[in-house]
């Protein structure tokens, strides 16, 4: 059973650092501010939740775990928001050229 | 396993130096306000590495979160003349000479701190940690900061409210009393004020509990603070409430709430126990929460104030 729940863990948090990877090499590669959002999204959606998922059988209590999620809820509520804002403030821009 | 930790730990060193000369070097003052916030939250992790969660929480919330708003905003009013002040840039002589005596400090320092230790570096920590249990509290960073010496925490608090009126006294006459910062219009689809209603329910709510919790677990009323001080700017960032005119009473009453109920029972402590800021050992843990609690309003009011910067708009009449 524990051999399983490592297993699992060290997949899943492998995954997530593979999105923080590939959403690193989009925000440094992809040709505009849109891609690179979409790109920068990604790794805070998916890559997160992969290590919070990943990290959710090590926990001790089931508060931690709870904990876990909320700062991974939160994270993904900021991260959208922001990128929003960023994509209409681009899209502003590019109306006024 | 130790080979990783030191690797984790070299590899983190190696990029808030790097940051850290970024920061210095950016041509554009954007640019560097981004670095240093980054620059910020590296600093924090150091600081969990080095196990001070209580510190690694201020440097993230103070350090890097709200002096990143601070210079943000400067750094937008500072762009119209930007160019001009590239002109004035000080000469390569003075620029090379400031950057040696800089680098003299740092390395007098590193000799001074490291040149002397033989043996374990001092600590007064077991001194802390025995007389812990009088101060009713059970993290020792709060027992230092609201016990032990509670009065640099309450001239610490009037230093922040000396800064808020610094900032107030650089307003025009005609606008004494008026409203900091534009009027932010309410764009009723935007994203922003949506977050700006549905993440301050959640904000207070780990605002406040952050200083409750400091009594056990690394927290206090400055991080709280500070999160609550950023929910009420994005409050009034999305439009949806006005910047508070700096002569209402009501503003007047959150900032000196702190400083007044400290200084109160800093005097009490003269009476009711020995000396001025002395709890007696029952009532320690209730006074300091006591004290702490509007604490936590005023260094919020404080912040947001801050952020807001000199009022802008002429006083309502």
């Amino acid at each position: 059973m524990s051999l399983a729940l490592d297993a699992f863990t060290i997949v899943s948090v492998l995954a997530g650092m593979f999105f923080f990877l590939a959403g690193t090499v989009g925000l440094l590669r992809f040709p505009d501010a849109l891609t690179r959002l979409h790109a920068l999204t990604k790794a805070d959606n998916l890559g997160l939740g992969l290590i919070v998922l990943g990290l959710l059988p090590r926990v001790r209590t089931v508060r931690d775990g709870f904990a876990l999620i909320g700062i991974w809820l939160l994270v993904m509520l900021g991260s959208s928001t922001v990128s929003q804002l960023v994509a209409r403030a681009v899209q502003r821009e590019t109306a006024q050229r | 396993m130790n080979e990783l930790a030191l690797a984790f730990d070299v590899g983190l060193a190696a990029t808030a130096v790097a940051l850290a000369w970024f920061s210095v070097v950016a041509r554009s003052t954007f640019a560097a306000i981004v670095a240093f916030v980054a620059y910020g939250l590296l600093l924090s992790l150091v600081w969990m590495r080095l196990s001070a969660p209580d510190v690694a929480l201020t440097e993230a919330a103070i350090g890097s979160g709200l002096t990143g708003v601070l210079l943000l905003s400067v750094g937008a009013q500072l762009r119209p003349g930007e160019a001009a002040l590239d002109l004035e840039r000080p000469g390569a002589i003075l620029r090379s000479v400031a950057a040696l005596a800089c680098c003299a400090v740092a390395a007098l320092l590193a000799l001074w701190v490291w040149g002397g230790v033989t043996g374990p570096a001092p600590t007064l920590a077991p001194q802390a940690l025995a007389e812990l249990e009088r101060t009713g509290v059970e993290n020792p960073i709060t027992a230092v900061l609201m016990a032990y010496r509670a009065t640099d925490t309450m001239l610490e608090k009037i230093v922040l409210l000396l800064a808020t009126i610094g900032v107030w006294s650089l307003t025009p006459d005609l606008k004494w009393g008026g409203r900091s910062g534009p009027r932010q219009t309410v764009d009723p689809d935007g994203v922003l004020v949506f977050l700006a209603r549905a993440l301050p329910p959640v904000g207070v709510v780990i605002g406040v509990y952050i200083l409750w919790v400091s009594s056990e677990k690394p927290g206090g009323a400055f991080q709280g603070g500070t999160i609550l001080a950023a929910m009420w700017l994005l409050v009034m960032l999305a439009g949806l409430m006005d910047a508070p005119g700096t002569r209402r009473r009501r503003v007047t009453l959150a900032l000196l709430a702190g400083p007044i109920v400290f200084v109160a029972v800093g005097f009490a402590g003269c009476f009711i126990a020995d000396a001025f800021l002395a709890y007696p050992v029952d009532y320690a843990k209730a006074l300091i929460l006591l004290i702490e609690f509007p604490m936590l309003l005023s260094i919020a009011v404080m912040l947001g104030l801050l952020v807001l910067g000199t009022p802008q708009r002429s006083a309502p009449r």
